[in-house]
Order: C-alpha cells, then sequence, then structure tokens
C-alpha cells in the first residue's frame, strides 16, 4: 500500500484526467520502435526491469525539474532519454557515436526527395 | 532499413528532401546502432511491435478474467500466485512476471497506480493508456480514488472500500472485476467480451450484458 500522506503532498490540482477512451496509445511509430528496443535489449540481458525504472524515473524526475508538464505526451520522449542514457551506460554506445550516427540520419534526410523512402548510406557518415 | 514503410513524414510539406523530427532521428539512431552491433534482430524487432501494437492487448488479460469468473480451481491459483496462474494459459513472460491479481468484492474495490514510473503489466493488458502515465493521474488516484473514479463515470457504494496498490517495477498487479450479473451460463469466449482494460486497472467496471447488443 502506499504512503498517502506523501502522495498527497505531490497531488496537483488538475481540472481533468487526459483519457483516450481505449485509443493508439503509441501516438507515433517511433514510440513503438522505442518501446519495442527496450524490451529486445531486456531480453538480452542488457538491463534488469527495476535497473530500467530507475533510469526512466531519473529521466522524468530531470523533465519536470525543468518544467516538463508530464501529462503523458512526453512520456516516450523521456522514454527515449533513458534508453540511451542506459545504453552509454552499459558501454554499447558512446554519447558520440549517438551524436554522429543522428547526424547521419539527418544528412540522409535532406538528400532523400519527399515521399521516398530514407535510407542511410556510408556517405551519411562524415 | 527495414522500416521505411511507416509513415515518418506525412506531416512535411517540404520541396527539397524529406523531415524527420528529432525523436524519429534519435530513435533511428539508436536503431541502427543496436542492429550494427547485433543487439537486435530487426525481425524480431518488428515483431515486437507488432505484437505490443496489435496482438497483446488487454484481451489476454480479459481471458484470465473471464477464465477466473467460471474456473474455481483457476480462480483459486489466481489469487494464490497470479504469475504461475496467467502462466498456465500461455501469457507472462517480459514485464508480466510477479503478477498479483485484486480481487473485487462487493465491499472493495481495488485501483492500481503507479506512483513512480508507470509499471503496468503489459504482458496481459497490451500497452497503457496515455492517461496512465500522467502523473495528475498517478497522483490524483492516491490522493482522491473516489474523485477520480467519478471522473471515468463510475460511482461505487458509499461503503465499498477502495484500495490504491503502487505497482513497481518487480510487481505488477490485474484487477479482477466482479462478475456481471445476467451472465449464468455464459461461455469464458463471451464473458471476456465484457471486460474492459480500464475495469482491470480498477477505473472501470466491466460491461453489462445489455451493453453487447
Amino acid at each position: 500500500m502506499i504512503d498517502q500522506a506523501a502522495a498527497r503532498r505531490a497531488a496537483q490540482e488538475v481540472p481533468s484526467i487526459p483519457r483516450d477512451a481505449d485509443g493508439p496509445v503509441f501516438r507515433e511509430p517511433w514510440e513503438a520502435q522505442a518501446f519495442a528496443m527496450t524490451l529486445a535489449l531486456h531480453e538480452r540481458g542488457l538491463f534488469t526491469w527495476p535497473e530500467w525504472a530507475a533510469a526512466l524515473s531519473r529521466e522524468i524526475k530531470r523533465a519536470q525539474a525543468a518544467g516538463d508538464p508530464d501529462t503523458g505526451e512526453t512520456y516516450y520522449a523521456h522514454w527515449l532519454a533513458a534508453l540511451e542514457q542506459l545504453v552509454q551506460e552499459k558501454g554499447v554506445a558512446s554519447a558520440e557515436t549517438l551524436h554522429r550516427t543522428k547526424h547521419a540520419w539527418e544528412h540522409a534526410c535532406d538528400r532523400t526527395p519527399h515521399g521516398e523512402p530514407i535510407e542511410l548510406k556510408p556517405d551519411d557518415f562524415h | 532499413m527495414t522500416h521505411d514503410h511507416h509513415d515518418d513524414h506525412h506531416h512535411s510539406h517540404h520541396d527539397h528532401g524529406s523531415d524527420l523530427t528529432e525523436m524519429q532521428l534519435r530513435t533511428r539512431a539508436l536503431e541502427t546502432i543496436l542492429l550494427e552491433k547485433g543487439y537486435i534482430d530487426p525481425a524480431a524487432l518488428d515483431e515486437l511491435v507488432d505484437i505490443y501494437e496489435k496482438k497483446i492487448g488487454p484481451r489476454n488479460g480479459a481471458q484470465v478474467v473471464a477464465k477466473a469468473w467460471v474456473d474455481p480451481k483457476f480462480r483459486k491459483l489466481l489469487f494464490e500466485d497470479g504469475t504461475a496462474a496467467i502462466g498456465s494459459l500461455g501469457f507472462g513472460g517480459r514485464s508480466g512476471n510477479h503478477l498479483v491479481a485484486l480481487e473485487n468484492t462487493p465491499t472493495v474495490h481495488n485501483m492500481v497506480v503507479c506512483t513512480l514510473c508507470s509499471c503496468y503489466p503489459w504482458a496481459v493488458l497490451g500497452l497503457p493508456p496515455l492517461w496512465y502515465k500522467s502523473a495528475p493521474y498517478r497522483a490524483r488516484t492516491v490522493a482522491d480514488p473516489r474523485g477520480v473514479l467519478r471522473d471515468f463515470g463510475v460511482e461505487l457504494p458509499k461503503d465499498t472500500e477502495i484500495q490504491v496498490w503502487d505497482s513497481t517495477a518487480e510487481l505488477r498487479y490485474l484487477v479482477v472485476p466482479m462478475r456481471p450479473a445476467g451472465t449464468e451460463g455464459w461461455s469464458e469466449e463471451k464473458l471476456a467480451e465484457l471486460v474492459t482494460r480500464d475495469s482491470m486497472i480498477g477505473t472501470g467496471l466491466p460491461k453489462q450484458p445489455k451493453d453487447l447488443q
């Protein structure tokens, strides 16, 4: 059971709860991708669920401290940030590699005509 | 890459090049690295996305509840060892681990919340709804569960006690609602149609027989 007093202190007055009426829980495909990658890495034993929970909670707290309203809309942004953080901590990829690969994708985007599939090529890394 | 069929750029109307949002770029970057290093296999990843988007949904949980309504032996096992009970139906694994079933009765109504990080029994309930992950929901449920239920259109008798359970990364909960009246003799399959996702989180009640037609 819960420490009711501590929770009450955290409680915020809100006019209504955001609802989705059984609608899609992913708003965009990248959210499902981020979610699935996390499950796949957990299956591989890269981290435990308590480790994951700690990483996600850290990101959410960091975002809240920076003024994120945490209404659920930004949830998967925190999720992705936590995943990037864990991947670095576990030595899978450095921040530099993540950054460089993201820029390569940006480059691939720029040279791909609108409407065509975006593919990453070696030339995109530079 | 294997995911270019996703309609990633339908929002952009640039004359040149394509547009991906910051989040899409970061997701693709991470995916590229994990694929290159062999941490994930693209087919398995696609399958996972598919499972969690479509296949695994509240239907698994609904089957669990319907079985508990008709099979006393299963019901007993479910409340004694939820993980073993759902495992016996072929569900579980992944984050369905360590599942505890909570019994709603005429005097006790259970509600599940995660005040920390939105832990959720994915294996039986599919993906969590957006509101479940919002800070206001988490905080308000603990402080004022009856008010939250009212927002969801659920009014419980005054003498029904509401218990709020806080799930953790290791322990997740499934609420087993009460079987609606007028369903005597129904098959498990038909009963499962009455079980909504919200009724298994405790923010709703099962459908009534009249709701099916």
